[in-house]
């Protein structure tokens, strides 16, 4: 049973993480990181190729996390596999015991460093979560039979809070519930009054919602994700305290505790998702300061 | 209509290599409007090409080269010069050019990229509309195709990657989805968008496709 689930399920604050695969077959720095994490968080996602970026695949870090006792979440885009691809790789993520799956529709290939790569686009992330569902019910997405038991999967996806129009994304968030998304992770959070507004949206829907932590480096990286990031807005305080600060990354991991805190103070949502993009190993600190 | 565009003349003149005398097809249909295949793209190609030492033998619009009977008719007219030609170029679309080589026993070089279906914006400014999936959403996608217009074919609503209702793929392009919803939010059908779009059946649209309307009725 999904530990991640149980969490959510007991009404408790849950905390996540991020990791992405190495560009190569050493997993030697992913599985110190997972040391470190190793029972301060809730579950760790893997990413699917961010940014449309080669590297070693989701599901193999996956199983070396599970192997390591931790709980991994499996991040599934549809850009780089078909419908069967999808399914196949769901089946054997059951196999090894992994039952999070996120689902996303990804970056388009154009702008990751594989440009020549065909985008592929066969299921959404609606219609992916379909498949989980039909594969849960013990057929594929051609209707046809499985053998032994069906797999469980506990089914999320991402979220934008400051999309715009937030209208027409949250159409598309009640199609994932309806299709089974049980809890959702959402962009970078920087504040809370439009994430209150997206709540407003969300709470109407059964399903978790995590909110998305990404502790900023400079206020450079900050005012280059205001610019190129969709749906991240840093307030010009918080670039200004960055500014300000004589140890940028030490501030980055004040904010973003503080964030934490006031989520989870005000009872906003049911846990947060921490993406430290790359600085994994400073998830304890913030947790720590974020007193979790 | 289908957009084509010239390929770069020197990878014409690689195809040519061993070439001495050729003659030229057009397309009196979308090539023309495209300027790829009209009577004056083909006075271009000619002078270009015997600016390179390459004859031109003879010259003719098809009336529309994609229309194999059409074009069995009107390649005899080519019948003086063809037996000395090496190669023909077809500067129609990719189905104009594979028609003319039915029709003939010469070598048959394209002239043209074929881009895609599009329509014509303003003189010269094409825009892809459908990528002819075979089984169209239109209906619920308040008449703007999800298929082409979204860079990911997405059917189910959008990506979180739109920045100032721009698409992340191409900021020159306007998102998709944010069209549809502006549109559907004008016709007051909002209602559309929680509507499950079946996943495509690609088996149905596999390749070489043939339609034979005598054969659909019955
Ligand atoms: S959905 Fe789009 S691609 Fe498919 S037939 Fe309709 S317009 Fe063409
Ligand atoms: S930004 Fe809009 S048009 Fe572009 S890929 Fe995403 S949903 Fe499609």
């Amino acid at each position: 049973m999904s530990l991640l689930k149980t969490k959510l399920e007991s009404g408790q604050f849950a905390v996540t993480a991020e990791m992405a695969p190495p560009k190569g077959c050493d997993f030697s720095h992913q599985m110190h990181c997972a040391e470190l994490i190793k029972g301060r968080v809730d579950a760790v996602n893997v990413t699917d190729f961010q940014s449309a970026s080669l590297k070693a695949s989701s599901l193999g870090l996956c199983i070396k996390l599970k192997q390591a006792g931790l709980e991994p979440v499996l991040q599934m885009t549809g850009r780089d596999r078909s419908r069967m691809a999808i399914q196949g790789d769901l089946l054997s993520a059951a196999a090894f015991g992994i039952e999070n799956v996120l689902t996303l529709t990804g970056d388009h290939t154009t702008v990751g460093d594989c440009k020549n790569s065909k985008p592929v686009f066969d299921l959404d992330s609606v219609s992916m979560l379909t498949a989980a569902k039909q594969l849960e019910a013990g057929s594929d997405a051609g209707g046809n039979k499985l053998q032994g038991e069906p797999p469980v999967f506990f089914l999320g996806s991402s979220v934008t809070p400051e999309y715009e129009p937030l209208e027409l994304h949250m159409y598309k968030y009640a199609k994932k519930v309806a299709e089974g998304a049980k809890f959702f992770q959402t962009q970078g959070v920087y504040s809370l009054e439009p994430f209150k507004r997206f709540m407003d949206y969300a709470s109407k829907y059964d399903a978790y919602v995590l909110a998305g932590i990404i502790p900023l480096k400079s206020a450079g990286a900050a005012r280059y994700m205001n610019k190129n990031v969709p749906g991240i807005n840093v307030p010009d305080s918080i670039i200004q305290r960055m500014k300000e600060s004589s140890d940028p990354v030490k501030e980055g991991i004040l904010i973003a505790a503080e964030m934490i805190s006031e989520i989870k103070a005000q009872g906003l949502c049911h846990g947060v998702h921490i993406m430290a993009i790359g600085a994994e190993e400073n998830v304890p600190l913030i947790l720590d300061e974020a007193g979790l | 209509m289908i957009i084509t565009k010239q390929k770069p003349f020197e990878e014409l003149l690689q195809m040519l290599e061993g070439c001495k005398n050729v003659v030229l097809t057009g397309c009196g249909e979308c090539a023309t409007v495209c300027k790829t295949g009209s009577a004056e793209a083909l006075e271009e190609l000619k002078a270009k090409l015997e600016a390179h030492g390459i004859n031109v033998l003879g010259s003719m619009v098809m009336t529309n080269s994609c229309n194999k009977l059409l074009v069995k008719k009107e390649i005899k007219q080519l019948k003086e010069v063809l037996p000395e030609a090496d190669a023909i170029i077809s500067a129609a679309c990719g189905d104009g050019v594979q028609t003319v080589a039915t029709n003939t026993d010469k070598v048959v070089y394209p002239s043209n990229n074929t881009l895609f279906l599009g329509e014509i914006e303003r003189q010269g400014i094409f825009s892809e509309a459908c990528k002819l999936c075979g089984d169209c959403v239109l209906a619920d996608t308040a008449a703007i195709c999800p298929v082409t217009k979204c860079a990911k074919s997405l059917t189910n609503g959008p990506c979180g990657g739109a920045k100032d209702g721009k698409c992340e793929v191409n900021p020159e392009n306007d998102c998709a989805w944010i069209l549809i919803y502006n549109r559907l939010k004008d016709q007051g059908r909002l209602d559309r968008l929680m509507k499950s779009i079946p996943t495509k059946d690609y088996g149905a649209v596999a390749y070489p496709r043939v339609l034979n309307t005598k054969e659909e009725g019955k």
